[in-house]
């Protein structure tokens, strides 16, 4: 066996890196790690490599932002939701996390066999719903039919494309210390109002999935707020944990939450409590993360409180000169932890 | 959140600290039992904030940590098996066996599922004839009442194809190993709230008459804890050497006697081998005879799967607080959440996990 004096060599032949594993889709470390070792360095290039929400890229006459997303969720319809407005929400969000407004979405659907048409249609009806009121036009589509068993109901891909203004370019890389952190919204409905009608999990909760397009939103702050909104970002997969440690990483700057900002719904918490998860970790589908320049902070709050999706929204931290690359949270006590990336998927702890 | 925010107030969590602090004459040592317990002492920085008046040993409370990497193996070959559903708590997932984890068999083709509840696996056997449905019955008291209860149930409606693989482990003779260990630093212990909800209190009283220890039985939210710390506390300063409950809305003396009786009945006490320490006499729960049909290890004769610890991993020196986790060498090198060496780095609640998460930027500090 290896001695450690040897350097750090972990003894158990794991055999980690040989398949896919489920972690490798929770928007955690392993997540990174299949983008870092398999993905990115086959396609490098200057825009792939920003990281961003979307792509930046240059075209006749100014810039456009395009964004993909693949959409898998169980069961297809949820409380406050189903898979078509999240997928409309989930690509317009990330164009609006660029600062785009968008304009175009495509939509490419893989139908399992025996998937009911009623089902199909009251999805379908629910994304035509989302991109009119989001002014997006799906303008081309595509559609794929797999096996009884090998597709869960539906999986959606849709790409966006949005156009760009001039002066407004929130990037994850922008965060600067001092910067309030802002969210829109209370934490973690989406994760648990999926989690709550999953099979096996027999607990009753009125909670709704807060799938929202925050578009409108972003734009308000365009107009209103404009370059001192450093960054952006939807707290989707991961919760927002994860969508700060990828900022404080990205801008290599610290970031202090204060435990008792973070607005958790009472049922959120219950059932987070009763599972065991955390809620900082969970996912959300219409609760965005900016980090502004100070001095604009109340009017940042002043625009978002104008919509629904943003009338939670509250200073929950700053960044701050020390630690940088990583997330800390002040508890009520006085005490601090780190909040860090997990490495996989969040697991319900035994007792 | 009614029943939660009450004993969360910072401002009565402040002023219990500062009387602890006020009414330490010196630098006290305590175990708390429990992983749960573990998880609230690092996630609200009560270490931290006490770490002039009370050192906090973590100790080997956390179920998943203390399972030995042989049963962890059999959980393994089981999985992998494909006439086996093998159903297990959540955070079992990740623990590393000596080749791989859960997740690597399930990605590989096991059929592997989390569960909440082993019932749930129960209906599961039920509903699946064809299949063999395994649940890997882990855990301390807190947990082997509703174990007991799978069994029970599977037995009473002749699910044949239900069995468990049984690693329980029980809280005093794990302390009793702690205490009488030449090095023992711990001068009173945080019993677990939860196991003694079960169990209740009877069996710590000989204990801290014998080895002149306080336990306070302890809940799990900030209150609970800096109560109790400062009921230890409090014994220490006057000489006392008491069983006293902190956990007054859920812990009776007795503890539940229908669940102890439904243990008894389906369980009997065994040597169990813990993960980092080795085997303690009598210190776990195995099926009785009159359920062997339901035993999974004897079932699917897994008694030629045999296996070592890493001599690397201290995890042993860790459950017993001779060392806190980042004095292990390991710690944040080849041992990382991402990679654990041993099961306390697995768990949330596991020791090493939560100092590699939560404390890291106070080390950083230089805080502690």
């Amino acid at each position: 066996m290896a001695s450690l004096a040897s350097g750090p060599v972990c003894p158990l032949p794991r055999g980690d890196h040989d398949r896919v594993q489920l972690g490798h889709g929770s928007g955690g470390k392993m997540s990174a790690q299949l983008l870092r070792e398999h993905f990115l360095p086959r396609f490098r290039n200057e825009h792939l490599d920003r990281l961003g929400d979307g792509a930046v890229v240059p075209v006749e006459g100014g810039e456009i932002v395009i964004s993909t997303d693949t959409f898998v969720v169980s069961p297809l319809e949820f409380p406050g939701g189903n898979i078509g407005d999240l997928a409309v929400h989930g690509t317009v969000n990330d164009l609006a996390m660029m600062g785009a407004t968008p304009r175009w979405l495509s939509a490419a659907f893989v139908l399992e066999e025996g998937l009911p048409f009623d089902v199909m249609d009251r999805i379908l009806n629910a994304m035509a719903r989302a991109a009119a009121a989001a002014g997006v036009a799906v303008v081309t589509g595509d559609t794929k039919v797999v096996d009884r068993g090998k597709a869960d109901g539906m999986f959606v891909n849709t790409t966006g494309v949005g156009v760009l203004h001039d002066g407004f370019r929130p990037r994850p890389d922008s965060a600067r210390p001092g910067d309030a952190v802002i969210l829109s919204g209370p934490v973690g409905r989406h994760g648990m109002a999926v989690m709550a009608v999953r099979e096996g999990f027999a607990f009753e909760s009125d909670i709704t999935s807060d799938t929202a397009n925050l578009a409108p939103l972003v734009a308000a702050l365009r107009t209103e707020v404009g370059a001192a909104v450093h960054v952006l970002r939807d707290a989707t997969r991961g919760g927002v944990a994860s969508a700060l440690n990828e900022i404080a990483g990205a801008s290599r700057v610290g970031v202090e939450l204060d435990d008792h900002a973070v607005p958790v719904p009472g049922p959120v918490q219950a059932a987070c409590e009763m599972l065991g998860l955390d809620p900082l970790y969970v996912a959300n589908e219409g609760v965005l993360v900016a980090f502004v320049d100070p001095a604009a902070a109340p009017r940042v709050l002043d625009v978002l409180h104008g919509f629904s999706a943003g009338a939670g929204a509250a200073v929950v931290g700053r960044v701050v000169p020390g630690h940088p690359g990583m997330v800390v949270l002040r508890t009520g006590l006085g005490g601090t932890r780190v909040v860090d990336m997990l490495p996989g998927d969040q697991l319900p702890r035994i007792c | 959140m009614k029943y939660l925010a009450e004993y969360r107030d910072p401002k009565l969590a402040r002023s219990l600290v500062d009387r602890i602090r006020r009414e330490a004459t010196r630098r006290w040592t305590l175990m708390e039992v429990c992983g749960g317990q573990t998880h609230t002492i690092v996630k609200q920085g009560i270490n931290e904030v006490l770490s002039d008046a009370v050192e906090m040993i973590h100790g080997p409370g956390c179920p998943v940590c203390v399972t030995p990497l042989e049963q962890i193996d059999r959980a393994l070959h089981l999985a992998a098996r494909p006439d086996v559903v093998f159903t297990s708590f959540g955070d079992m997932l990740r623990v590393p066996g000596s080749e791989c984890d859960l997740f690597q068999i399930k990605a590989k083709g096991g059929n592997v599922r989390i569960v909440y509840s082993p019932l749930d696996a129960v209906e599961l056997a039920r509903r699946s004839p064809d299949k063999e449905v395994v649940f890997f019955a882990v855990g301390f008291e807190t947990t082997a009442p509703a174990n007991a209860m799978a069994v029970w149930r599977a037995k009473e409606q002749g699910v044949r194809n239900f069995s468990v693989l049984v690693s329980h482990v029980t809280v005093p003779p794990a302390m009793v190993a702690i205490l009488d260990a030449p090095d023992n630093r711990v001068q009173g212990f945080l019993a677990a709230g939860h196991v003694c909800t079960v169990m209740g209190w009877t069996e710590y009283e000989p204990l801290a008459l014998r080895y002149r220890v306080p336990i306070v039985v302890t809940g799990f939210e900030p209150l609970d804890i800096l109560e109790g710390i400062w009921m230890a506390v409090r014994q220490l300063e006057d000489g006392r050497h008491e069983v006293e409950n902190q956990y007054v809305r859920s812990v009776r003396r007795e503890g539940n006697r229908p669940a102890q009786e439904l243990v008894e009945r389906v369980f009997q006490v065994v040597d169990r081998g813990w993960r980092g320490i080795g085997v303690i006499p009598a210190s776990g729960l195995g099926l009785r005879e009159e359920f062997a049909d339901f035993d999974a290890e004897r079932k699917f004769a897994l008694g030629f799967i045999r296996a070592d610890e890493p001599a690397e991993c201290r995890a042993g020196d860790v459950l017993r607080g001779r060392i806190k986790p980042f004095e292990c060498p390991a710690f944040g090198a080849a041992c990382t959440p991402e990679s654990p060496l041993g099961a306390p780095m697995v768990s949330s609640e596991g020791a090493c996990a939560a100092y590699y998460n939560f404390g890291r930027f106070r080390r950083a500090a230089g805080e502690d």
